[in-house]
């Protein structure tokens, strides 16, 4: 166990070390120049020079990266360009948000993925299989601001439910969580579907209705139990893929979370900021993961940490 | 006689301009609250940092200036200064400070306290995009060297009269010293906080914040030592950040919320401005703005006047205008029509597609050419960069469009060989206070036809860069007249070189609830947006 977490930590570490690279390359290969959005309009040459140099901008890239590592190591991620704050007060400040936004979004994905998935797979072939099928495709399909918009324009707009955007309370949350859990539902009703299928031709759950139990019963303990197992790895993944839904989804409805920070972030050419929400994106990725894997040997004993 | 009548039509125009502003600005009682919208954050509250539109207004309601502009209107008006001297060579000006202004922790404001704030404007370490703007101040080289930080030219005379030393005269300084890079902090509060004095403002303004939490919303307190008696109007405003407009109109309809910091969504535009019911909730204006097409004059084909000049009798303007809903006029001069020096008898260039071809014949291209246009990937830009590429495809020009990221068009057009056309929109010039001469240098100037400037069509004609010079020395008040002439003449000899098709001058617009009066001035005020804050009042208060 401790072999298996320092081996995960060890490459965790190379991971993050190479997310910062290759940001920090990408983010001086824009053909943007962060100094000049700031300076503006009306700076003249020279003011842009100075900025450039109080900004340690006019260094050689590798110098850059080395300053810009040396104080990551302890915990400095650097002063925004264009706000002056610390990029690690501004990303704490919206942290709790969007985590708020993530653990409502799984909440929602798995209650509309889940019950889908086991009844598609006990119905499959017949037209309400099919019919929950064509639902969890469209969901998956459309783009998160037009879920984001209908919702809004449906239950916010139309039948005042809920708020029209904004953050504060539980009621907030729902929609855009919503927004997120209908699209992630979709992949999760597929794959517990087929997870599901396939465990449901297994001889074990044979031997359960051999047996005489309920389908209620072979289903819910014997099946479900095996069928979770890839839902679980999925969700790890999920992290990575909400915090890209969560650039959208922030925006749309006025969520004051990371993803937000980081979408105006880009289009100022803000790099600390960009670098800093990319670095937090990654940590919990490689979390999420390190996590999911953790688990799975105690829902599925025949698995060994390695 | 032409002399006398633009005499009395400039005073007769000043006149109505001042009106409202006399009609409006004391009547209105103090107290209510209103929410502004807006979708960005708020990236500082530091004046010598913040340069946006939305943090330009905030800021001018935190801090002061020592000159201000009457409310709804260009004219400039003593703001911490009670009253001003300048010296016969418009080399010195003095100011006579306020007796008993106080920043907002209670500390009088001093002499010294205006030197501290314009030392620290110029200072490189500040990192102010305005630095800039106060070259002509004695001793301006010296700070941006990083020899000392004593500027000079900046004299406590007694600690309330201040005088400011020019090494040059300069037209537009009353401007200069009324714009927020000039704005009077408190050097405790700057001591004490450093960088991040933008989120813990102290000033003399007639707010003061109370709350900020990041990626939600700011609150604005009256600030009840204010110096000017029955100002601001509103007790309380709320800045709710991170609302799409389009979920903001859909609030303010709702009575959620009482203006639209973003203005109405294009989307949205012609139902809210005809729509009876909204009479009085729909405000909209000009504003100092011009969208352009530049020209690179050291790109091949452009490089000739009778290409530039042909397309700029290719250009459908009117129709351009019809694509974003007429929320813009057609131009046909770099000046927007409420700057001063705007050439009322000046007709520019008008469509003449059999002109224009001419023209390209004469300039030894009679089969046209092909060329690429710069536009940013937002809409309406990349539809009002087709409609020109139609335009142009008319006479024979072949146009591919590069729609990118505005912060890359930008890079592109400061580079001297990369972008042949670049449409503004966008991107495009709003004056940083109204006058012409701000219209000119770094956008049409030499100095800005530089690596990394903003004189996309790289622009650079020595004699009217002279003449420029000129027209900015007349700091005499009594030259007012002739040095808005010389700057309306400098502006038609630009056209007559043609580095630029001037498309259309935006209007702005906004939505207010029922709740918020003043006059639509306070809402289309030039140097504020969306609305003048200090002046705006809530009606339930009446």
């Amino acid at each position: 166990m401790i072999r298996f977490l320092a081996k995960r930590i060890g490459q965790a570490v190379a991971i993050l070390l190479g997310v910062t690279v290759v940001t920090f390359v990408l983010s001086f290969l824009m053909p943007a120049d962060p100094v000049r959005m700031l300076a503006g309009r009306s700076a003249t040459p020279e003011t842009v020079e100075s900025i450039r140099r109080e900004l340690g901008l006019d260094q050689p890239l590798p110098v850059q990266y080395v300053k810009y590592i040396t104080r990551l190591v302890q915990g400095d991620f650097g002063r925004s360009y264009r706000q002056k704050t610390e990029v690690s007060a501004l990303i704490l400040s919206r942290l709790p948000a969007t985590l708020l936004l993530l653990l409502g979004a799984i909440f929602f994905e798995l209650l509309i993925g889940m019950p889908a998935g086991i009844f598609s797979a006990t119905r499959r072939g017949r037209p309400s299989d099919n019919w929950i099928m064509a639902f969890s495709f469209a969901g998956v399909s459309m783009p998160q601001f037009v879920i984001g918009l209908l919702l809004l324009y449906l239950f916010a707009h139309m039948l005042p439910i809920f708020p029209l955007g904004g953050y504060g309370t539980l009621n907030h949350l729902v929609l855009p969580a919503l927004t997120l859990g209908i699209s992630g539902g979709g992949w999760y009703s597929r794959m517990m579907r087929s997870a599901m299928v396939d465990v449901l031709r297994k001889d074990y759950v044979r031997t359960a209705r051999a047996k005489g139990m309920t389908e209620r019963r072979v289903i819910l303990v014997h099946a479900l139990r095996n069928a979770i197992l890839p839902i679980i790895a999925m969700i790890g993944l999920d992290i990575g893929i909400f915090m890209a839904g969560a650039v959208v989804v922030e925006s749309v409805f006025g969520w004051p979370g990371i993803g937000q920070l980081a979408w105006q972030a880009i289009q100022m050419v803000d790099i600390p900021i960009i670098m800093g929400v990319t670095l937090v994106a990654a940590i919990g990725i490689v979390l999420g993961n390190l996590l999911a894997d953790l688990v799975m040997p105690f829902l599925d004993p025949r698995l060994q940490l390695e | 006689m032409g002399r006398w009548m633009t005499r009395w039509m400039v005073i007769i125009l000043a006149l109505i301009m001042t009106m409202p502003a006399l009609a409006f600005a004391t009547d209105a009682k103090q107290g209510g609250e209103m929410t502004v919208t807006f979708k960005d954050d708020v990236a500082t509250l530091d004046p010598a940092i913040g340069y946006d539109w939305q943090n330009w207004s905030m800021i001018k309601s935190l801090y002061d200036g020592l000159m201000d502009y009457a409310p709804g209107t260009y004219n400039l008006r003593p703001g911490l200064a009670e009253s001003y001297e300048v010296s016969p060579d418009g080399l010195a000006y003095t100011f006579r400070l306020r007796e008993g202004v106080k920043f907002h922790n209670g500390r009088p404001m001093t002499a010294e306290d205006v030197k501290y704030s314009l030392e620290r404007t110029v200072n490189p370490k500040t990192q102010s995009p305005g630095q800039g703007f106060y070259s002509s101040i004695k001793g301006f080289d010296a700070v941006t060297s990083g020899e000392t930080t004593d500027l000079t030219g900046v004299i406590v005379v007694d600690p309330k009269t201040v005088r400011i030393e020019l090494s040059n005269p300069d037209a537009t300084f009353l401007h200069l010293v009324a714009l927020n890079f000039s704005f009077v902090v408190a050097k405790e509060a700057v001591e004490e906080y450093g960088a991040d004095f933008g989120k813990h403002p102290v000033g003399t303004g007639a707010y003061k914040l109370s709350a900020w939490n990041l990626g939600q919303n700011l609150i604005f307190e009256r600030n009840k030592d204010y110096y000017r008696s029955g100002v601001p109007k509103l007790d309380k405003i709320t800045f709710e950040i991170g609302q799409e407009p389009t979920v903001a109109l859909l609030r303010l309809q709702r009575g959620e919320v009482d203006v639209l910091g973003d203005g109405v969504p294009p989307a949205r535009y012609i139902k809210m401005k005809n729509d009876s019911q909204y009479a009085d909730n729909f405000m909209e204006g000009p504003q100092l703005q011009t969208s352009y097409i530049t020209m690179n004059v050291k790109m091949k084909p452009f490089d000739n006047v009778k290409v530039r000049q042909a397309v700029n009798m290719a250009v459908f303007k009117e129709r351009i205008c019809k694509i974003i809903n007429n929320r813009a006029v057609p131009a046909n001069q770099p000046l927007p029509p409420a700057m001063p020096g705007y050439a009322e008898n000046y007709d520019g260039y008008s469509l003449d597609r059999g002109k224009a071809k001419a023209l390209l014949a004469e300039a030894g291209y009679p089969d046209g050419f092909t060329t690429e246009l710069y536009a940013i990937n937002t809409d309406p830009n990349p539809r009002i960069a087709q409609a020109i590429q139609q335009d142009l495809s008319a006479i024979g020009i072949k146009v591919d469009l590069k729609t990118l990221a505005a912060s890359t068009v930008i890079a592109a057009g400061g580079e001297p060989d990369q972008a042949p056309m670049l449409w503004s929109g966008g991107l495009a010039w709003l004056a940083d206070f109204p006058d012409p001469s701000n219209f000119y240098g770094p956008i049409l100037g030499c100095g800005g036809a530089v690596k990394g400037g903003w004189n996309w069509a790289w622009y650079c004609n020595e004699e009217i860069d002279a003449k420029a010079k000129k027209a900015d020395a007349m700091s005499d008040p009594d030259l007012v007249d002739q040095r808005i002439d010389l700057w309306r003449d400098i502006f038609i000899e630009i056209m007559e070189d043609a580095p630029w098709v001037p498309v259309f001058n935006e209007l702005r617009n906004t939505m207010r609830s029922d709740r918020i009066g003043g006059s639509e001035d306070f809402f289309v005020d030039p140097v504020f947006r969306p609305c003048n804050y200090r002046y705006v009042f809530a009606r339930d208060a009446q």
